[in-house]
C-alpha cells in the first residue's frame, strides 16, 4: 500500500472548464508579454511557470500535466523570437510532469505546501532551462544561485496568492 | 512489453514528449544558420496575443490622450511663454550651428566622405515583449503591411534600440534589443574612435568588446555606432561608458549604459530607409571649403597699400582672401569673403550652384589687378569686381583655363 501525506479530502481530484482551461493560460502567457513593458521588475516572475504548476497540482494527472505544461511552454517559446521552440516546452513538460506527481503524494492546497513546491519547481525549471540553453541551444547563460533562489521564492510569494484565486475555477469530479 | 508500457504510460509519454521536443530543438538548431522562414506557430501565437496587446495599447493611449489633451493643461499659458523664449534662444543658436554644420560638410565634402542619411523613418508603438528574463525583446505595431522589413534598425529619440528580427508579421514585427545576448552592434568610442562590438549579457547589460586592453579609456565616453554593421547608420547614440575592467585575452570588458531606457519603450522609430551620399554643399552658399581651408593657410605677405593699383598681379603662389564688405566669416549674417586662386580666377561666385553644374566665373580681360583691402587701402567691396558668368551653350558647365601659376583648389 502506497504511503502519501494526503488526506482523503485533498486526494481528490479536480478538473476544469474548457474555457478556464484555455482562457487561463492565455492570459498568463499575455500578461508575462505585455506587463514587463510597464512594469520591468515584473519580468522576474513566470506567470506560465505558476499555471504550469496550478494545472498540475490541481488535477493530479501526469500526463495532463505534462501536456499543459508542453503546451503552455510552447506558446511561450512562440512569442520569444530570439529562441528556438522547444526550450520552454521541454522545461514546463517537465515541471508538469513533476507537479502533477507530487500532486498525488502530498497536500498542495495549503499555502506553506504551495510555497515550497512553487520554489522548489522554479528551481527545477530554471535548471532545466539552463541545460538545455546552454548543452543543446549553445546559448551562453549565467547561473547565479542568489538569483534563481531570489526569482523562486518572488515567485512562489505571488503564487500563493494566484493560486487562491484560481481555486475558483476549479471543478470537483 | 504491454505491461511494461502501462505501467510506466506516464513516464513513457513524457519520454516521448520530451524526445519530440528536442528533436524538434536540434533541427532548429541545425537550421538557424539557413535563411530559415519563420515558424507557423510564431505566427499563431502572435496572432492570438497581439490583438489584445495593441488593443490595451489603443486604450491607454486614448485614455493618457484624454488626460493630457483636456485635464492636464495647468500652466499651460506659463510653459508657452516660456517655450516661445526658448524657441528664439535656439534660432540662434541654431543660426551659428548651421554655419558649422555646412562648413562641416563643404570639409566633407572635400575630402569626398560618403555620409549617411536617415531618410524615412516608421514611427512604431511596443505593444508586447518576450517577457523572459532571458530574452530581450519586444514586439512593434508596424509590419511589412508598413514597409518593415528584417534588420532594419530600429531607434527612439536617445539613441538605438535594436534590431527587426526575421519573420515580420503583417501587422506586427519583432525586434531584437541591443542588450539581448544573440545581438551585436558595430560601436565605436566618440572621443577616441575606438571600434568595438556592443553585445548584451544573459543578465540583460550591455558590453562593449573587442577593444585592446591597452588603450587608454575612462568611463562617461559616448558611444555610437560605427556603421560597420550596415544595420545602423553610423552616428547614432548607443550609450555611455559605466565601468571599464580587464577582459577575456588581451580585451577590455566595457561595460556601457544604454543611451535609450530599453525597460521602458512605448514608441520606437524604423528606419526604414536610408541613403548614403556625400554630402551637397548648400546653394547659395558663398563659401567652399577650400575658402575655409584658405584662410586658414599662410598666404604670401599683402602688399603694401601704396603700391601700384596697376602693376600686374604677381604670381599667386600662396591663396589670397578678399574679404567682402562687414566679413565676419562666423556670423550667419556676414557677407561672404573672396578668395583669389590667381589672376584670372574668382572663385567666389563659383559655389554658387553645387556640383556639377557649378558656374565658373572668370573676370572680363584686361583683368584688373584682384582688389584687397591690402593694396587698395581702403575697403572697396571685392565683390565690385567686374566679372562675368562665363557659361558654355546649353548651358554646360564651362571649365576654367588652366592657369600655369595657380593653385588648383581639390576637387
Amino acid at each position: 500500500m502506497p504511503i502519501t501525506y494526503t488526506s482523503n479530502e485533498q486526494v481528490e481530484v479536480y478538473r476544469f472548464s474548457p474555457p478556464a482551461a484555455i482562457l487561463i493560460p492565455l492570459l498568463a502567457v499575455f500578461l508575462q508579454a505585455f506587463v514587463p513593458l510597464r512594469l520591468h521588475f515584473f519580468s522576474i516572475f513566470d506567470l506560465p511557470l505558476l499555471v504550469v504548476i496550478f494545472f498540475g497540482v490541481a488535477r493530479r494527472n501526469p500526463v495532463s500535466g505534462m501536456l499543459t505544461g508542453a503546451a503552455i511552454g510552447i506558446l511561450q517559446d512562440a512569442l520569444t523570437p530570439s529562441l528556438p521552440i522547444g526550450v520552454f516546452g521541454i522545461a514546463n513538460t517537465v515541471v508538469g510532469y513533476g507537479a502533477s506527481s507530487l500532486g498525488v503524494k502530498i497536500d498542495v492546497d495549503n499555502m506553506a505546501s504551495r510555497f515550497l513546491v512553487t520554489i522548489f519547481f522554479c528551481v527545477v525549471h530554471e535548471i532545466v532551462y539552463f541545460t538545455i540553453a546552454s548543452g543543446l541551444v549553445g546559448i551562453t547563460v549565467q547561473w547565479s544561485w542568489a538569483h534563481e533562489l531570489g526569482s523562486a521564492i518572488a515567485n512562489a510569494a505571488l503564487a500563493v496568492g494566484m493560486f487562491a484565486a484560481l481555486d475558483r475555477f476549479k471543478q470537483r469530479t | 512489453m504491454e505491461n511494461l508500457i502501462s505501467r510506466y504510460r506516464n513516464l513513457t509519454i513524457l519520454a516521448i514528449l520530451l524526445f519530440a521536443q528536442v528533436l524538434g530543438l536540434a533541427i532548429q538548431v541545425k537550421r538557424s544558420s539557413e535563411n530559415s522562414t519563420t515558424r507557423l506557430i510564431r505566427i499563431w501565437a502572435l496572432e492570438a496575443v497581439t490583438p489584445f496587446e495593441r488593443g490595451i495599447v489603443w486604450v491607454q493611449n486614448g485614455i493618457s490622450n484624454l488626460w493630457q489633451g483636456y485635464f492636464y493643461l495647468r500652466g499651460v499659458r506659463q510653459e508657452n511663454r516660456d517655450l516661445k523664449q526658448t524657441i528664439e534662444q535656439l534660432k540662434i543658436e541654431r543660426a551659428s550651428l548651421r554655419e558649422d554644420a555646412e562648413q562641416a560638410h563643404r570639409l566633407q565634402a572635400l575630402l569626398g566622405f560618403k555620409e549617411q542619411y536617415i531618410t524615412k523613418t516608421l514611427a512604431a508603438q511596443v505593444i508586447g515583449s518576450s517577457g523572459s528574463e532571458q530574452s530581450h525583446s519586444i514586439y512593434i505595431d508596424k509590419g511589412s503591411r508598413d514597409g518593415v522589413k528584417p534588420d532594419q534598425a530600429v531607434i527612439t529619440a536617445d539613441g538605438v534600440v535594436g534590431k527587426v528580427l526575421r519573420g515580420v508579421q503583417e501587422h506586427v514585427a519583432g525586434v531584437l534589443l541591443i542588450n539581448d545576448q544573440t545581438s551585436g552592434v558595430g560601436a565605436l568610442l566618440a572621443s577616441s574612435r575606438l571600434q568595438g562590438v556592443l553585445r548584451g549579457t544573459p543578465t540583460g547589460e550591455v558590453v562593449l568588446e573587442k577593444v585592446m586592453s591597452d588603450e587608454a579609456l575612462k568611463a562617461g565616453e559616448k558611444v555610437v555606432t560605427s556603421g560597420g554593421d550596415r544595420i545602423f547608420p553610423k552616428g547614432l547614440p548607443v550609450g555611455t561608458v559605466t565601468k571599464i575592467s580587464p577582459g577575456p585575452e588581451l580585451f577590455l570588458n566595457i561595460r556601457v549604459r544604454p543611451a535609450a531606457d530599453l525597460n521602458r519603450l512605448e514608441e520606437v522609430l524604423v528606419i526604414t530607409e536610408e541613403e548614403r551620399k556625400e554630402p551637397a554643399v548648400a546653394s547659395g552658399e558663398h563659401l567652399r571649403a577650400v575658402d575655409i581651408l584658405a584662410q586658414r593657410l599662410p598666404s604670401v605677405p599683402d602688399q603694401p597699400a601704396d603700391s601700384n593699383p596697376n602693376a600686374p598681379p604677381p604670381p599667386t603662389s600662396g591663396l589670397k582672401i578678399a574679404p567682402a564688405p562687414n566679413s565676419q566669416m562666423s556670423t550667419p549674417s556676414a557677407a561672404p569673403a573672396r578668395v583669389k586662386a590667381g589672376p584670372t580666377e574668382t572663385l567666389g561666385e563659383a559655389a554658387d550652384k553645387p556640383q556639377p553644374t557649378r558656374k565658373k566665373t572668370v573676370p572680363v580681360p584686361p583683368s584688373p589687378p584682384p582688389v584687397t583691402p591690402a593694396n587698395t587701402g581702403n575697403s572697396r567691396p571685392a565683390a565690385s569686381q567686374p566679372e562675368v558668368q562665363a557659361e558654355s551653350p546649353k548651358g554646360q558647365p564651362r571649365e576654367p583655363q588652366p592657369q600655369p601659376q595657380s593653385e588648383q583648389p581639390p576637387q
